[in-house]
């Protein structure tokens, strides 16, 4: 992934979320899946794109294990949205471009 | 605005990416409709890229990933100038010519490439048990990928459903992480070859639960457990499992081609003399056209078919 896309942790996760004046849609991933890589790609042209709509953050989930058991995340890629801090939409699998659009627009 | 292309290639496995290899060294500039992503086997790159280690494809003598094997066939593609796009056919009309593709980039309006021929890979996917609960705990504990989610299931029982190859995969590879792993099949002997067979045997967390048939995966927010019954008995049993792993088989994928191509009885799209199908111009390879041998280096070889047949066919037409 770019740098465009910032990386959370345990420790910021909370923070980051919170703090956005936008949508914050997360991306938990890890190095081993094979679906992550696909959508990664994707992602970083939602976020070039919907710039100023919503945020894009991503989740190493190998090396947050409290943050992803918190929100019972069991398959990845899993994309979690936020809004003011509350998880608004859990979307599991990976996805093209088009649709992903589409299951978040009524967020933004 | 509509592209023209001599060939377009649907499908981007080892079938469709051998056929955009060959015909793009053929100098006939092939688009490749690779498909977008998804955590199914309907993907760019097709089933490898849900699997781990391939120890039968020849030339790699200590294996080689999934994945990685379908990156360097879709670099050679690219190589030799292939056009891979990164989008799925959503509709095509074979019944004039040039045929014509509409894809999601290119929308609903207008078509998005029209092709002289067009080489049809776009493989099979995974079947679902189709049983309640299954839908609604998918992501919580149903899972299609084992070496996606398997991480999750560490010290937990897990169950995997189905008796083939990919099913006695998937439960070895998940016995890295699940305390134990119980092989759910409908009957009494798998269908696995024979050295999956001797290595799943030989693993002491893998244990087989003969002769069941799934009836529900129970649990609210995550699985909880599997209800099945025994064949012969009828008898109900629940087993305490956190995660349900389905490989129980898969489909070729023909809803595009309803009503266009011709198919055989079995649902598999039909091939006459070589790659060709009912449509002049059109041909088939991989594993939408192949229920009996099913193997990545099977698919790569009918793709190989596939793109001489139109390379002949063009140049019969004076292409």
């Amino acid at each position: 992934m770019s740098q465009s896309i910032p990386a959370l942790s345990d420790a910021t996760f909370d923070e980051h979320v919170t703090a956005a004046d936008v949508p914050v849609l997360v991306d938990f991933w890890a190095e081993w899946c094979g679906p992550c890589k696909m959508i990664a790609p994707v992602l970083e042209e939602i976020a070039a794109e919907q710039d100023g709509k919503i945020q894009i953050a991503k989740l190493n989930i190998d090396e947050n294990l409290d943050v992803t058991r918190r929100f019972e995340v069991m398959s990845i890629p899993t994309l979690l949205l936020f809004k003011d801090g509350e998880l608004q939409a859990r979307i599991v699998g990976a996805r093209g471009k088009a649709q992903l659009l589409q299951e978040i627009a009524a967020y933004l | 605005m509509t592209e023209e292309r001599d060939v377009v290639v649907i499908g981007s496995g080892p079938a469709g990416l051998t056929a955009a290899i060959y015909s793009a060294r053929a100098r006939l500039a092939p688009m490749v409709l690779e498909g977008e992503p998804s955590s199914t086997s309907d993907q760019p790159g097709g089933q490898l890229m849900l699997t781990t280690e391939i120890e039968n494809y020849p030339g790699f003598v200590d294996g080689i990933l999934g994945p990685e094997l379908m990156a360097r066939f879709r670099d050679q593609a690219a190589r030799f100038g292939a056009d891979l796009v990164t989008t799925r056919a959503t509709r095509v009309d074979l019944s004039k010519e040039p045929f014509e593709v509409w894809t999601t980039a290119g929308g609903a309006d207008q078509p998005a490439v029209s092709a002289q021929s067009i080489i049809v890979a776009t493989g099979a996917q995974a079947l679902m048990l189709g049983v309640p609960g299954e839908d609604r705990l998918l992501g919580h504990g149903v899972s299609t990928c084992a070496t996606c989610d398997g991480f999750f299931f560490r010290d937990k029982p897990v169950a995997v459903v189905g008796g083939g190859d990919s099913a006695l995969e998937e439960a070895l590879f998940l016995t890295r992480f699940a305390s134990q792993v119980t092989v759910v099949h409908r009957r009494k002997e798998l269908r696995a070859s024979k050295i999956m067979q001797d290595r799943a045997f030989a693993s002491d967390r893998i244990v087989f639960e003969w002769d069941a048939v799934v009836d529900e995966v129970l649990g609210d927010s995550s699985v909880r457990g599997l209800a099945v019954h025994d064949v012969s008995s009828g008898e109900t049993r629940i087993l305490d499992v956190a995660g349900v792993f389905v490989a129980i088989g898969h489909r070729p994928n023909t809803a595009l081609f309803d009503g266009q191509l011709a198919m055989a009885d079995n649902g598999y799209i039909r091939t006459f003399e070589g790659s060709r199908s009912s449509v002049p111009g059109v041909f088939v390879c991989g594993d939408v056209q192949d229920s009996v041998y099913r193997q990545a280096v099977t698919a790569a070889g009918s793709g190989c078919m596939a793109a001489i047949d139109v390379e002949r066919w063009l140049e019969s037409r004076g292409r």
